[in-house]
């Protein structure tokens, strides 16, 4: 079993961070795992993406030529790299950022309103773990339990104030 | 051991110190940054030294500088920052300092682009500065075997008293895998640093003579006796240093030699030509120089081509050359800029040069 991730979006809305916590998790699960970010001279409000491989076997390459999953946290993401989905693959949609839709019959949309839910939640910051609930919730990709622990190990020290609200963030859509 | 996802700058930093540097002379350059910004805050901990240079050849003579002391000294930079360094490094040759050095590659020529590049392997493995002289030049490509690598290499500088490069590239800098991390060693005591290296600059002391290193030596005859000494120890390396692995099937049509980030796109490349019902093996060179000869000259009489799949222009393919010597033609699939090629574009490149030659 592999499962090739892609996550887009724009600097600043924690694209690598989500990425890095699946990675995080899925790794505590033994599985192995990739992490590929983009890198450039990118800066907050530029592109942001990462590739992660999630696999119960070695990984060869850490570079997908299409993706099982594509999280787009932005409407230009969308539009850019809906086409690297694998048919029959899966995108997970901002919807509080993106008004189109996909445009394809052969992969399955995942609606979820991150930046809405993450200002109900009080803290519009927290939309990245909103999202990173909705992933694990619809991929199956890493567990609950993995999710939490890696947050345990992540917020500590001066951070160690925001992990109520992270967890409760990475709830709302179990 | 506990397995940590780490970043492979993060961690390149991490196994040097393990490895016992306790010397650091960077200046920062994309995409290495990680290291030097690591070490800032980390090299200290343990009782070592990190300078901010004003720039890289500085940092190289830094680095000159303590490893003649007798220290663990460890520089990177990035293919521009490399070229900068030539200069130190064939003088540490020359004196036959042990430094370890990191390349983490990227696209030139020039000050070139930040993404990923290959091109920098006849600099590496031919001496980019002046004289006759070599570097061990490593080529991991996963993180972990990066950071057993740099562990080593202090050991491989440190027996042959000469520098040793390890071949990274943009892709392994920024990407992040599990690892598990070596035991940090002991750094070595003045005292021992008198008894291990008796040639170091730790002061006359009780010594009836001062050390004295040194790369003048104006007589033609010195001279050309220091280099065949250098030359003396160059052979043993060849010898004793050579390091391969080989992937897939190797009785198959196709063979191809990849170092690095392209070795791990061709191994998928070998997987997706299987789904095609064509066979490949592959040669993976773990060091560059000294060149794995002897996997060419076990190439099965099945194999109809041997492809060098790099991003440069076609530089390790003067080696494959080399090391074929005429017995099978040689291709090249490469791509440069920065671009890396996706593991399709590998396989089909490499199902036309083997129809190309039915």
């Amino acid at each position: 079993m592999k499962t090739r991730m892609f996550f887009a979006g724009s600097g600043g809305q924690g694209i690598l961070l989500m990425g890095q916590l699946i990675a995080k998790a899925a790794m505590y699960e033994g599985k192995e795992v990739t992490f590929m970010p983009s890198y450039g001279p990118e800066m907050r409000g530029g592109t942001a993406n990462c590739t992660v491989i999630v696999s119960d076997s070695t990984i060869n390459c850490p570079l997908i030529n299409e993706a099982d999953v594509l999280i787009v946290m932005n409407q230009p993401s969308l539009i850019k790299f809906e086409g690297m989905v694998a048919a029959g693959g899966k995108v997970i949609i901002n919807t509080s950022l993106i008004e189109a839709r996909p445009g394809r019959d052969d992969i399955e949309c995942v609606e979820v309103d991150a930046n809405g839910k993450a200002v109900e939640l009080g803290n519009e910051k927290t939309a990245n773990m909103i999202m990173l609930g909705a992933i694990v919730a619809s991929t199956g990709v890493v567990g609950f339990d993995s999710i939490d622990h890696v947050l345990q190990t992540v917020f500590t020290g001066d951070k160690a104030r925001f992990l109520p609200l992270n967890e409760k963030a990475v709830r709302v859509y179990a | 051991m506990e397995k940590i996802l780490m970043k492979g700058n993060e961690a390149f930093a991490e196994a040097a110190m393990r490895g016992g540097a306790g010397y650091y002379f960077g200046y920062p350059i994309t995409p290495q940054n990680e290291i030097p910004e690591y070490m800032s805050h980390e090299l200290e901990k343990t009782g070592g030294a990190f300078i901010q240079a004003e720039s890289e050849l500085a940092a190289v003579n830094m680095a000159y500088g303590a490893a003649a002391a007798g220290g663990r000294a460890f520089i990177s930079s990035s293919s521009p920052g490399l070229a900068l360094m030539q200069e130190g490094i064939s003088f540490m040759c020359s004196v036959e300092v042990p430094v370890v050095i990191l390349n983490v590659s990227r696209g030139g020529p020039g000050v070139g682009g930040i993404q990923p590049g290959q091109a920098d392997y006849m600099q590496a493995t031919r001496g980019g500065g002046n004289g006759d002289y070599h570097v061990p030049v490593y080529a991991p490509s996963t993180i972990q075997e990066a950071i057993d690598m740099i562990c080593s290499a202090y050991d491989v500088a440190d027996r042959y008293r000469n520098p040793v490069m390890v071949l990274a590239d943009g892709m392994m800098g920024q990407m992040m895998e599990p690892v598990v991390l070596p035991p940090a060693r002991k750094a070595s005591t003045y005292e021992e640093i008198r008894r291990d290296k008796p040639w170091s600059l730790t002061g006359k002391g009780d010594r009836e003579e001062r050390n004295v290193l040194k790369s003048l030596r104006l007589q033609p005859d010195v001279l050309e006796e220091h280099v065949m000494h250098l030359f003396e120890k160059y052979d043993r390396m060849e010898k004793e240093l050579v390091k391969y692995e080989t992937f897939g099937n190797m009785d198959s049509e196709i063979i191809f030699v990849a170092f690095g980030t392209m070795s791990r796109l061709v191994a998928e490349s070998i997987e997706i030509l299987a789904e095609r019902g064509i066979s490949a093996g592959m040669i993976r060179p773990i060091t560059l120089w000294p060149f794995p000869v002897k996997p060419f000259e076990e190439l099965s009489p099945s194999t109809k081509v041997v492809i060098s799949a790099e991003l440069s222009m076609g530089q390790l393919i003067a080696d494959v050359k080399a090391s074929v010597n005429g017995r099978v033609p040689v291709r090249l699939i490469n791509r440069v800029g920065g671009i890396v090629p996706s593991s399709i574009e590998i396989a089909d490149r490499a199902q036309k040069h083997l129809e190309e030659l039915a």
